[in-house]
């Protein structure tokens, strides 16, 4: 007994050390990414505060505080706002389509919402100057009715809602494929309307998924240089977004000033992060119905059957089907 | 077959397709169809010359140079970084997986005033670096330095599910059949990356070649030296050459939907050699 019981521990060890690396190897890896981390994601978010209040926090406050900012920081909130509910809407509306219902083209379909991933920002704004700017196709009829698209905006917004087109379609599609259609069809079938069964149903099931889509959505819309640039035209106060006044104060070497602005910026991409780290959390435990029951006190008695089957069909109809991007080549 | 009329009790259909067919059309499909419109108003000859011009060429190699580069150092940092977070337990370890995403919530704009700021001649970095010879800000080398940090997440974010779905069993029959450690990692380990890795590597080169905001500050923007291709086109169109503007922008089209079409691909190669294993 004792010679097996030495044996055997010293297999273990063995194994143990067969199966992960040297020590010293192991700290060789960590301080190797630890360096690129530090230098490519932790010191440019000290290098922003530290240049944001080089001039001391008087100098902070009045670049904060200027007309010009202030007006920059409506101007993207205005965009958000419109860009954001419209892009949610389309992606509620798609998901639906996409993964409630099977119809000739989908692969496609999903591929074409792909679509503005692949685009370069800068052309997403030259394709809407070659519409509606002065020289464009619509633009001598816009200029008779006195309506301004370009570098004005209108077309700021367009951009915007270009390049953040698929994210929460992106989010849902997948999520709502791998929950399954079984409990919106029971409510249906037990009389509900399809707003209701949306609304009570669809809704609690993709929340976290949606709240996902919709924080990375917003980080872009509010983001976004190299589409709204195109577009814009600069115009001081009228239309600038944060990030295009950002440049217009670095480009006249008001670099405090610049920095300053960008702090913002900053602090909204951070917020986005502990946004998008909870909401991820939360998602991922949407995903498995069955667990998350079995967790809750209130549902502590065992679960039925048919949850059961549910939950282990819902799960595996998510692992066949996988990604959309993958589906569409399949 | 019983699925599929199973589905169709629920309602909406039309309505919900309609509205997304409607909305892709006059946001992406008829703005896009515009400027393939547009490129037609040039004869091949025009189109030839604004595209080979040497400014152009130089535009472009910079462009997808600059993105191979950072893609392949974001494949080799990426690797290591997503096997370092799976693998090993440290402290800040959480802290460091969640600011992996960053990049992805970062304004690009703000991005490149603080990597130009970091490695300029003055700057923290760079300063060291011009001591011992080595120029980054207004060099190629900075434009791959901000495309490194624009497609830092992807290759992380595609290895790590994977990692962590990886089972100990192969890797220990591995081990106990007498493999050394690296050979298991090299026999065993890495096929299984393998995937993942060629995806995320080419999602990253795909958001680095159309990339702008972050790249305009660091590079300088010197024609045949430090300008991309993004640049090209919006120089162009400052210069109302709205039709070199269109050439440009097709050829980077094309090149970038080629791009979309290979990761498709790879995805689902990847979600194959997932599924087996």
């Amino acid at each position: 007994m004792h010679v097996v019981n030495i044996s055997r521990q010293s297999a273990s060890r063995q194994l143990r050390q067969a199966t992960t690396e040297p020590a010293a190897v192991r700290w060789l890896l960590v301080a190797v990414a630890l360096a690129f981390v530090g230098v490519f994601l932790v010191l440019p978010l000290v290098a922003v505060a530290a240049q944001a209040l080089k001039a001391g926090l008087g100098a902070f406050g009045a670049a904060i505080l200027d007309p010009d900012t202030l007006a920059a920081v409506r101007l993207t909130l205005l965009t958000a706002a419109i860009a954001v509910p419209l892009n949610v809407v389309f992606g509620v509306a798609a998901a639906w389509a996409i993964a409630r219902f099977e119809f000739t083209g989908r692969s496609l379909l999903i591929t074409l919402i792909d679509l503005p991933f692949a685009v370069s920002p800068v052309i997403a704004g030259l394709i809407y100057v070659l519409l509606f700017g002065m020289q464009g196709w619509l633009g001598p009829w816009l200029a008779d009715h006195d309506v301004a698209i370009i570098f004005a905006v209108p077309g700021i917004v367009l951009a915007t809602i270009f390049v953040t087109f698929p994210f929460v379609a992106r989010e849902l599609i997948p999520l709502m494929r791998a929950q399954g259609p079984e409990e919106e069809q029971a409510s249906v079938v037990l009389g509900a309307s399809g707003w209701q069964t949306f609304r009570y149903v669809t809704l609690p099931n993709v929340k976290w998924g949606l709240l996902y889509g919709v924080i990375i959505l917003n980080a872009r819309a509010m983001g976004e240089f190299g589409a709204v640039s195109v577009v814009s035209g600069h115009i001081r106060g009228l239309t600038n977004t944060i990030p295009l006044h950002v440049e217009i104060l670095y480009n006249e070497y008001q670099t405090t000033a610049a920095f300053a602005v960008a702090s913002i910026l900053t602090l909204l991409g951070l917020v986005t992060l502990v946004a998008k780290t909870i909401a991820d959390r939360k998602r991922a435990q949407s995903l498995v119905p069955l667990a998350a029951l079995a967790e809750d006190p209130a549902h502590s008695a065992p679960p039925h059957l048919d949850l059961a089957g549910h939950a282990l069909q819902a799960r595996s109809a998510g692992a066949a089907l996988g990604t959309p991007a993958q589906e569409a080549w399949a | 077959m019983a699925r599929s009329r199973a589905k169709n009790v629920l309602p909406g259909f039309g309505l919900t397709l309609g509205f997304t067919l409607l909305y892709l059309s006059l946001i992406v499909l008829i703005p896009l169809a515009a400027l393939l419109l547009k490129s037609t108003s040039l004869t091949w000859g025009q189109f030839w010359g604004v595209v080979s011009n040497p400014r152009v060429l130089a535009a472009y190699r910079l462009s997808f140079g600059a993105a191979l580069g950072a893609a392949l150092v974001n494949a080799l940092f990426g690797l290591l970084l997503a096997w370092v977070l799976v693998r090993y337990s440290f402290p800040g370890r959480r802290l460091i997986d969640a600011l992996v995403d960053l990049p992805f919530a970062l304004p690009t704009a703000v991005a490149g005033i603080t990597l130009t700021a970091l490695f300029a001649k003055t700057g923290w970095l760079g300063a060291p670096l011009h001591a011992l010879g080595i120029d980054v800000a207004y060099t190629p080398l900075g434009v791959m330095i901000a495309l490194t940090f624009i497609g830092l997440p992807f290759v992380v974010r595609t290895v790590q599910p994977v990692l962590e779905d990886l089972a100990a069993e192969r890797e220990e029959a591995a081990a106990m059949l007498g493999a050394s450690r690296w050979q298991t990692l090299r026999g065993i380990v890495l096929p299984e990356l393998a995937p993942a890795l060629v995806t995320g590597f080419a999602l990253a080169f795909a958001r680095a070649t159309g990339e702008y905001g972050s790249i305009v500050f660091i590079s300088g923007n010197m024609p045949m030296k430090t300008e991309i291709a993004p640049l090209v086109i919006i120089t162009k169109l400052e210069q109302y050459d709205y039709a070199g503007a269109t050439a440009v922008a097709v050829v980077m089209l094309a090149i970038s939907f080629t791009l979309l079409l290979v990761i498709n691909l790879l995805q689902g190669w990847s979600g194959r050699r997932h599924g087996e294993a």
